[in-house]
């Protein structure tokens, strides 16, 4: 039995999503016969984790804060081991941007993008690269805020006349946003469980052109197939093309490889990399694991086991 | 470090994925869960919109966002001394179950309400209810099959939005202005249907006060309403909850009081002249229609609370019902007032509101590149938040709009709060202004260029642009936004 802390909630938009991640991962640990303390994540976190002293903590939040380092080094400050990757690798997932220099720089392919801050904008004039930038990328463009680990704040701009305002939706949610080329086809996710790739998730929409936000946390709106239907040599290199991505953003314990299946050319790209993957019902992670013959159960632990300083 | 090297050595198989025996719970046991959804779940819309509304319930967050009335105003010591009276008078009477329509003291006060609204009623024709949102439910258990039509406003209230949705009604939303319903494209849309050989099961509409535009609809607009609707022998819902709180003008009377109730299903409720939390609301309308209701309210909760049925019974016996809320209206009145002055200071001329002569909200609408669900986000950061428009339709309109409530907070923090939502929305502007500078020719749909927002021109009513424009994304609206 170990003494386990549930971080969850805490201030990003994505706080219900992790309570209900926590609330599962809660769950499996009671059945793993664990000392569970959950942990709404706030003000008094360090007095709370100094008060309980957990032999680990399982940070089961998701987007600002919970993913992006900031609470992985509170808990190497006050050495609490704790799940997943640690605080460079969490910086690197949690800024797409930083990501994909990663990924172009170790030659893995990724959708061809450009970013820039508010102040690009506001004090360089950056505005008057746009055509430029729209006659390299082509239209629809995607417009996202590089900080957002969900599908919130992603824009299409299928013309330029919807570039401006897509960026004004994107900056809502942080002060850095990239356009990227959109790639139009299947939409595939491998999960990486301690540096072995399982099997890949294909997201099917439901209805919607684009699957978005609320399909995605939401039983029944959105389809997953797993294993995804491809062609053996695809499944293979989807796996390559993750755990290259695994090794070169340097994670640990678990993380989920989101990529793009062209339509048209039948080729493979990384989206990005979530350094805290969802647990919910209709998380891929979880389903990835279970298509592997992992149980829930046996993934929170597999996790826990690998908790880490 | 592992925490434990020794089991992580046992069980730790890299590249070799086996499964553990035992009845551990998987992922594909709580997959099942979704085959047994009905379908009516899949329409169930907005976890989005429904997580985002839950950040705005944090306690350091100015909340323009809720429809809260202001229950702090209500004396303890009333409260005290008629629980007290309950409790010693009808023990074993509140704690009972009552009948499925309601008890009978309560359709006597209910019958004071409407008669305040120049409406006369039998205490006996009265079905009360669990909160005026179960008069929604049950019109809709009623009248609605999948596919049905039902006509609502552009835009109409959240929280009926759900409801519509989990019957699976096609909403067809008519165009609101600063009178109303636009009855004129209300009859076009019923020729059109009458053409397709389809008939609209009910309209649905706030006309006084609207939920979440804050327009009235005008005497004649609501008299050509009762007149379609008695031509075409087509139901009406209309929902009253603001009726009684007006801070100006004259009183107009209500769809139920024109029309007589052949055609008109009436929709009241404690909520706002005494407190959302006692659940009672009530309906009174066509018989055949309300036995039916009764049927499907029996099926849902037997019967809505004795005790609180009891408590409002003995409240108005204390004969100060009326006082309290004109004590409201006063409170409401300064508020919106404080709003108003506070939008005109803080929003600039590119922005419009509505000048709602009672009722709990306005309506805010943006320049057309702003998204409010997008601005939301960046409000929340600014620690005040509102209702995106969207979540007042089901067609992914709304989206430059916002509903904000100013009876549910203090005079200082509606002041403050819009002066937050005025400089994120600077910023955006802005932020929009530097992108589309001069060196940059957008095409965009020529606009007039309004004036100074005096109270004339700020009393418009402006609708959102049709769907299919510029944003690829559908963020269908409601949540749990009673107002």
């Amino acid at each position: 039995m170990t003494r386990v802390a549930v971080l969850k909630g805490g201030r990003s938009l994505e706080r219900q999503v992790s309570l209900k991640s926590g609330a599962r991962v809660q769950d499996a640990l009671h059945r793993l016969g664990h000392d569970v303390v959950a942990i709404d994540v706030g003000h008094d976190l360090v007095t709370r984790l100094r008060d309980a002293e957990p032999e680990v903590a399982f940070v089961a939040l998701h987007g600002r804060d919970g993913e992006d380092g900031t609470v992985q080094e509170l808990l190497e400050a006050l050495a609490i081991p704790y799940t997943g990757s640690g605080v460079s690798a969490c910086i690197r997932c949690a800024d797409k941007v930083i990501a994909k220099h990663h990924m172009r720089d170790a030659d893995i392919p990724t959708p061809d993008f450009f970013a820039f801050n508010e102040t690009a904008f506001k004090e360089l004039g950056a505005a008057d690269a746009l055509p430029a930038i729209e006659e390299r990328l082509g239209f629809p463009l995607v417009v996202k805020p590089a900080g957002q680990g969900s599908a919130l704040g992603i824009q299409f701009a299928s013309s330029v006349k919807d570039v401006a305002g897509a960026l004004v939706a994107a900056f809502s949610y942080g002060d850095k946003v990239l356009l990227e080329r959109h790639i139009r086809g299947r939409d595939l996710a491998v999960s990486v469980l301690d540096g072995a790739a399982l099997p890949v998730v294909e997201a099917v929409p439901a209805e919607e052109a684009f699957y978005d936000f609320e399909a995605r946390y939401e039983i029944g709106r959105t389809s997953f197939v797993c294993p995804a239907e491809l062609p053996a040599g695809t499944t293979e290199r989807a796996h390559e093309l993750a755990l290259h991505v695994w090794e070169v953003l340097g994670c640990r314990g678990f993380a989920r490889i989101d990529l793009m299946l062209g339509e048209e050319t039948g080729e493979l790209t990384v989206l990005e990399a979530n350094a805290i993957p969802g647990m919910t019902e209709t998380s891929l992670l979880p389903q990835a694991a279970d298509a592997a013959g992992i149980g829930f159960d046996e993934l929170i632990d597999r996790i826990v086991r690998l908790a880490h300083l | 470090m592992t925490i434990d090297d020794r089991d992580a050595r046992k069980t730790a198989e890299p590249r070799s994925m086996t499964s553990a025996p035992g009845p551990r719970q998987t992922s594909r046991d709580l997959e099942r869960y979704a085959a047994l959804f009905a379908a009516r779940t899949k329409v169930m819309k907005s976890s989005a919109m429904r997580d985002l509304m839950a950040l705005t319930e944090r306690d350091d967050i100015i909340s323009l966002a809720g429809g809260l009335p202001d229950t702090s105003s209500f004396p303890a010591e009333s409260f005290a001394a008629i629980m007290g009276s309950v409790a010693v008078d009808s023990t074993a009477r509140s704690l009972q179950y009552g009948p499925t329509e309601g008890l009978t003291v309560l359709k006597n006060c209910i019958a004071e309400v409407m008669a305040e609204e120049g409406m006369t009623v039998d205490a006996d024709d009265v079905l009360v209810t669990s909160g005026g949102q179960q008069v929604i439910d049950l019109v809709c258990k009623t009248l609605i099959d999948p596919g049905d039509v039902i006509i609502a406003e552009a835009p109409t209230y959240p929280g009926a939005v759900p409801t519509f949705c989990s019957y699976q009604a096609e909403v067809i939303q008519i165009g609101l202005d600063e009178d109303g319903m636009r009855i004129d494209e209300l009859e076009q849309t019923l020729e059109r249907l009458d053409a397709e050989g389809r008939r609209p099961k009910f309209i649905y509409t706030v006309p006084t006060f609207q939920n979440p535009g804050g327009t009235t609809m005008s005497l004649p607009r609501r008299r050509r309403l009762v007149e379609v609707v008695r031509e075409r022998e087509l139901l009406v819902l209309e929902d009253n909850p603001y009726g009684l709180l007006r801070y100006e003008g004259d009183p107009l009377p209500t769809l139920y009081a024109l029309e007589g109730g052949d055609f008109v299903i009436y929709l009241g409720t404690f909520s706002k002249i005494l407190s959302p939390g006692v659940r009672l609301g009530w309906s009174v309308g066509p018989r055949p229609v309300l036995e039916k209701m009764n049927i499907g309210k029996q099926a849902s909760d037997l019967c809505s609370s004795s005790l609180t049925q009891l408590f409002v019974a003995a409240y108005f016996d204390s004969g100060r019902w009326q006082d309290y809320v004109h004590s409201l209206k006063e409170i409401y009145r300064r508020r919106r007032d404080v709003m108003l002055d506070a939008l005109a200071d803080c929003l600039g001329h590119e922005c419009s509101w509505t000048h709602p002569r009672g009722g709990l909200f306005i309506w805010v609408t943006l320049p057309d590149y702003i998204d409010t669900t997008d601005l939301l986000a960046l409000a929340l950061d600014e620690h005040v938040a509102f209702v995106p428009g969207r979540a007042a339709f089901l067609d992914g309109r709304g989206a430059s709009s916002m509903r904000l409530n100013f009876s549910g907070v203090g005079e200082a923090d509606i002041r403050e709060g819009v002066r937050r939502i005025g400089e994120v929305v600077r910023e955006q502007i802005d932020l929009y202004g530097t992108l589309t500078g001069s060196h940059r020719v957008v095409e965009r749909p020529a606009e007039p260029v309004p004036a100074e927002p005096d109270a004339e021109l700020a009393d418009v009513l402006h609708l959102p642009p049709a769907p299919g424009g510029s944003g690829i994304r559908g963020r269908a609206g409601g949540s749990d936004m009673r107002g």
